[in-house]
């Protein structure tokens, strides 16, 4: 249970971060954080104790297998979560040479 | 015929493809490519929706068929709620497409805004098709990812923060969505929504099961923008090019936040009060709140998109006064009706939010503003864009012959004789402060004194975008049929049986 309670804890610490930084560098890194808290959640939710890699071949005597679906599932959401974190990082850089800042509260031209 | 619902998805996805390849080469091929495909599908749906012989099918991708008795493929499931979406959303898209011809000319690089939109309607299309949670998660980053890029599709300053606060708003969602979803598999082991729908239904409702509600309702609310989520909603739904905001307010936050909160919460988890009574305080503050937001904005499309925060929220009390009386076992007629106009004001409001973020943005084609001081006068210079958007000003605040006012007639009936006093005459209040704040619309862009006679670009905006905006406020019109019995039975009926039969969804996959 504890390594569930860790990983929760790494999904809040990304979430402090992306609500109290003031860098848009640092608000991409918290967002990276809240995603592989996830990711690590997804694996440990389909490990077995004393499992072994879930390749079936001849020369594997066991039977007792990790869950293969959260690993596939956690391999798709990584090439999702890189797509996204392109996404913003590409919009980093414009805002970077339209206001020559990465400061956040100098770029608020907008009101929510 | 059931062997055509897989492509609802690869015509998008293979055009999103295709276009920026031969685009280059071919003059005007993303222009009939996109257009045709969005055609083709929105037809298609209402093929679905009128000449089928069977109530629902159901797709099995690749073919894999179930082993003893546990699904293992992802389906496509094509029933009543399905289909109504389908044709919501390709309907807005064809529109919306037709108008971006002439409107999207100023821009650079419209290969790219083509393939982005039909990335995006792919994207939705599976989202509302799919069986299969993780598959969901993925047709969900599919349109939203191409919805980021497309808000920033500008790039000056106000593009970009609007993207940039979106992006970092919709990160936090799609991770609690997947967060939910890690949730939902631990304990099921399975991610098939039907099969996770059987076993729930043999399990008591605990913490746990409530506690991924509650990541769920978060992150879906803050893709569907409800009050205390929508802090991106009007900058993002203003900053985007008009036929992008158009798509954004009037599908996206309904496909991906509004449709899946219903699929999940009427088919997959077992109905509960108190999740009920969240969902319908949900529903209550965005209904309100969004209308005094929008009462003090003067830049026409920041004011339009306040108004579809207030206007979801009636979609979501109609929809949660039908959960709270079915989790009772209330009167099942007050849940169907209640159902009812929560789905009717949904497409009511996907077509006239549509056609009012077109008209504003015809409305910038012409003069370069947004800032509701500085224009008026228009009404005699833009006759076509006069008129339907006073068509579709009337059917926002529920003015007689348009569709919004059935649709809030049926909600505000079914409130009443639920005993939701309360709720009926806040509803009836919003719809009053609703009409203010478009009188002031019409009052200041189109009546009063020209500022600028001397001006000769003010004239009518070129035909495709004409076109469009003439079909979408004859829509308003002819929804209100939708009302009458006949059509309501082949139309509204099945998306509301779809919710009520809880159970369908999943004997449709588990025969």
């Amino acid at each position: 249970m504890n390594v569930y309670l860790l990983c929760f804890i790494l999904f809040l610490v990304g979430l402090y971060g992306v609500l109290t930084r003031r860098n848009v560098i640092k608000i991409i890194i918290g967002l990276s954080f809240m995603e592989f808290s996830i990711f690590l959640f997804l694996i440990l939710i389909g490990y077995i104790e004393g499992g072994a890699a879930p390749i079936l071949s001849k020369t594997v005597v066991t039977t007792r297998f990790v869950d293969p679906l959260p690993q596939a599932m956690v391999l798709t959401a990584i090439v999702i979560a890189m797509a996204a974190n392109a996404m913003l990082l590409a919009i980093a850089v414009r805002l970077y040479k339209r206001y020559g800042t990465f400061d956040i509260r100098k770029i608020n031209e907008l009101k929510g | 015929m059931y062997a055509m619902i897989p492509l609802f998805v690869i015509l998008p996805l293979a055009a999103a493809f295709l276009i920026p390849v031969i685009g280059r080469f071919v003059n005007g091929f993303q222009k009939v490519t996109s257009t045709t495909v969005f055609l083709f599908l929105s037809l298609l749906s209402l093929y679905f929706m009128f000449a089928r012989d069977q109530v629902s099918y159901s797709y099995m991708i690749g073919g894999w068929e179930p082993v003893r008795g546990i699904p293992i493929a992802i389906y496509f499931t094509l029933d009543g709620l399905t289909v109504f979406m389908l044709a919501i959303i390709n309907l807005i898209a064809f529109f919306a497409t037709f108008y971006a011809i002439s409107y999207i000319k100023r821009y650079t690089a419209e290969n790219n805004f083509y393939a982005l939109l039909c990335l995006m309607v792919g994207g939705m299309n599976g989202v509302v098709m799919t069986g299969d949670l993780f598959n969901l998660f993925v047709f969900l980053e599919i349109a939203v990812i191409a919805s980021y890029a497309l808000v920033a599709f500008g790039v000056e300053k106000n593009e970009l923060e609007a993207s940039f606060k979106y992006q970092v708003l919709g990160g936090i969602a799609s991770m609690l969505i997947l967060f939910g979803i890690g949730m939902i598999y631990w304990k099921t082991k399975t991610l098939n929504m039907a099969d996770v729908s059987y076993i729930l239904s043999n399990t008591r409702q605990d913490t746990y099961l409530l506690f991924t509600q509650v990541i769920f309702i978060a992150g879906f609310g803050l893709k569907a923008a409800l009050i205390p989520f929508h802090a991106w909603l009007p900058d993002a739904h203003s900053s985007a090019p008009s036929p992008i905001s158009a798509m954004l307010s009037g599908v996206l936050i309904k496909a991906v936040g509004i449709y899946v909160i219903i699929r999940l919460f009427f088919n997959m988890f077992s109905l509960s009060p108190q999740v009920s009574t969240l969902i319908i305080i949900l529903g209550t503050v965005s209904m309100v709140l969004g209308v005094f937001l929008a009462v003090g904005q003067w830049d026409i499309k920041r004011l339009l998109a306040y108004h579809s925060i207030s206007q979801m929220g009636y979609v979501i009390i109609g929809i949660g006064i039908g959960m709270l009386i079915l989790s009772n076992n209330g009167s099942r007629s007050i849940a169907a009706l209640s159902i009812a106009g929560g789905l009717f004001h949904l497409v009511n409001h996907a077509v006239f939010k549509g056609l009012l973020f077109l008209n504003a943005g015809a409305i910038e084609y012409v003069t370069g503003t947004r800032n509701l001081k500085e224009m008026g006068g228009l009404s005699n210079l833009m006759p076509v864009t006069y008129s339907t958007s006073l068509g579709a000003s009337m059917a926002i605040s529920g003015i007689p012959p348009f569709n919004g006012f059935f649709s809030k007639l049926i909600i505000i009936l079914a409130a009443i004789s639920g005993g939701f006093y309360l709720l009926a005459s806040l509803a009836i209040l919003v719809s009053i402060i609703t009409l203010a704040s478009f009188l002031k619309f019409q009052k200041f862009s189109f009546f009063g004194k020209l500022r600028d006679p001397g001006n000769n670009n003010i004239r009518e905006v070129p035909f495709f975008m004409c076109f469009s905006m003439v079909a979408l406020a004859l829509l308003c019109l002819g929804l209100s049929l939708l009302i009458f019995p006949g059509i309501r039975e082949a139309v509204l009926n099945p998306a509301v049986d779809a919710l009520m039969n809880t159970t369908a969804y999943s004997s449709l996959i588990l025969k």
